[in-house]
């Protein structure tokens, strides 16, 4: 096996008096995709920001590609640019049109000619079945696109690994098909991906493994099959029933 | 719009329409009669009074009025230069100011520390007071001879007050943007400069156009009050015409001159106001 794109070890965090991450271990490989999975609460989210370094972490470390990135030596901003993140609630930038959100990186962060960038921009929105819809504005946009729009925007940037954080949870139930096709589209494309999700049949469709975060620790770490179908840990049989009862599954 | 054309209107919706358009047409003659009434009753309550006849020669004289309005206006030229120039200069180190106060760096510590002081003491001072102290101050010291011009001291004096207002708006400004803005913009790999630059001063900036606009409202005013340092702006030249005549009438020239400048951003700044949502 190839040396892995990330690595977490060791990696705790609080936000002051509250323990959100206790110890957290995560290796993903090459081409991996790894779904994250746990009750609401659990640290998926503050975990995906830690990689990111949106978050400063209290101890362990992360590497990207073999390289410390949580060293206080390292550029935070060089990191983020080798890494990609897609949020919950997009965050698209509204003042900017769709492809203007889709250069931005590749022109301000990557240092690409406008042409060369407008053009990558324009390419990219017709993958995600975007086209014709670059000149307009997020809020002009469907939740589903504007996720859509998002996920172009942090591909845009050539990433080692992209982070996707509940990509499809903010979304009307009939828009979730549609971004989930998205990330399909990556994975095949041999995207390195750490997805924090609550769609189970998704996670038992795209990912490589499924680790189950619990109270700020990875209680159970497996290929889909294992971790969703034969959970070793009451926790994760606790959670996945819950889910079931709400229909989730 | 196309598609309610090809669906024929039922009696319904049309009874609708008709109902809206006798209740609109009600509004406007309610609207109309009531504005007669209330301004017809002040004019006449105004107009029939015991002062009136007086009143109409001191302060609404044709011929006062021909006769000081040259002079008034050459005036208010200087008010428009003070103001125009003081308009800039409060936008740059408003600006300058808040960016400094929302800053993390410990570097710019100090900075951040002065730039507090100097929001605080700025906006704490009386702006008639600050005029007169930087227009009397600064000419003591003696720095630079000869004394620099008065309505420059005024400008200046002016921009301290202003930039200190101006600044706390374009920080509320800067506030309001969600943190996920920051977040996003970091992600995709920019500076935190960048961020502020392409992201968050963007949309923090637009949000806070009509206070700002408010300010600069007051400031076109407050103009004014570089009179008492000396420049011979439009209050001071119509003052001194009264003097000369014992006649308000140029007083009155004056502050239609300040209301040409005023009501058109008052305008201006209502239209922007509400275009995100709100009550309308
Ligand atoms: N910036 C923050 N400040 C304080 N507490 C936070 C912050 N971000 C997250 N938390 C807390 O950390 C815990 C984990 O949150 P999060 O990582 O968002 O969980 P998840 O994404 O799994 O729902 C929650 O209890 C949340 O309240
Ligand atoms: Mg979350």
């Amino acid at each position: 096996m190839s040396a892995p794109v990330l690595e977490v070890k060791g990696v705790t965090k609080a936000f002051g008096e509250r323990q959100v991450l206790r110890g957290i271990d995560l290796t993903v490989g090459e081409h991996e995709a790894v779904a994250l999975i746990g009750a609401s609460g659990s640290g998926k989210s503050t975990l995906l920001r830690c990689i990111d370094l949106l978050e400063e972490i209290d101890d362990g470390d992360v590497f990207l590609d073999g390289e410390v990135i949580t060293d206080p030596a390292v550029s935070p901003v060089a990191v983020r640019r080798r890494l990609g993140f897609v949020f919950q609630a997009y965050n698209l930038f509204p003042h900017m049109t769709a492809l203007q959100n889709v250069m931005i990186g590749e022109r301000h962060a990557h240092g690409a000619r406008k042409a060369e960038a407008e053009e990558r921009g324009r390419a990219l929105m017709a993958r995600f079945g975007l086209a014709g819809r670059e000149d307009d504005r997020p809020d002009n946009l469907s939740g589903g696109q504007q996720q859509r729009v998002a996920i172009a925007r942090a591909f845009a940037g050539k990433p080692r690994a992209l982070l996707l954080d509940e990509v499809t949870s903010a979304l009307d139930p009939e828009l979730v098909g549609e971004v989930l096709a998205a990330v399909r589209d990556l994975k095949q494309a041999g995207m390195t991906m750490v997805i924090a999700t609550h769609e189970m049949s998704f996670a038992r469709e795209v990912a490589d493994q499924v680790a189950f975060l619990h109270a700020g620790r990875i209680l159970e770490l497996g290929p889909p099959e294992r971790v969703l179908e034969h959970p070793e840990r009451e926790e994760t049989r606790r959670f996945l029933g819950r889910l079931l009862a709400a229909g989730r599954i | 719009m196309t598609e309610a054309a090809t669906i024929p209107a039922s009696e319904r919706r049309l009874e609708r329409e008709a109902a809206k358009r006798r209740r609109s047409r009600r509004g406007a003659a309610i609207a109309a009669l009531s504005s007669v009434l209330v301004i017809g009753g002040l004019a006449v309550l105004v107009l029939t009074s015991n002062g009136w006849p007086e009143v109409r020669e001191t302060f609404f004289s044709w011929t006062e009025f021909k006769n000081a309005f040259g002079e008034v206006l050459s005036g208010f030229w200087l008010d428009v230069k003070v103001f125009m120039g003081v308009e800039v200069a409060v936008l740059v180190i408003a600006l300058a100011l808040a960016l400094i106060r929302v800053s993390r760096s410990s570097g710019l510590f100090p900075l951040r520390l002065l730039s507090t002081v100097f929001v605080d003491v700025s906006r704490g001072i009386p702006t008639v007071l600050m005029v007169y102290l930087i227009g009397f101050g600064v000419p003591a010291l003696q720095i630079v001879k000869p004394a620099p011009d008065p309505a420059i001291l005024g400008a200046i004096a002016l921009t301290i007050s202003y930039s200190g207002y101006v600044s706390e708006v374009y920080r509320a400004g800067i506030r309001s943007v969600h943190r996920g803005q920051h977040d996003a913009a970091l992600a995709v790999g920019l500076t935190h400069s960048q961020a502020m630059r392409l992201v968050i001063l963007p949309q923090g900036i637009r949000r806070v156009a009509p206070p700002l606009l408010n300010d600069f409202i007051s400031l076109q005013k407050d103009a004014a009050l570089i009179s008492i340092i000396g420049p011979v702006e439009a209050f001071r030249a119509a003052q001194i015409i009264q003097g000369e005549n014992f006649n308000f009438t140029p007083l009155v020239a004056a502050a239609l001159l300040y209301l040409a400048v005023t009501v058109p951003l008052a305008r201006v700044v209502d239209r922007m106001g509400g275009t995100e949502g709100a009550v309308r």
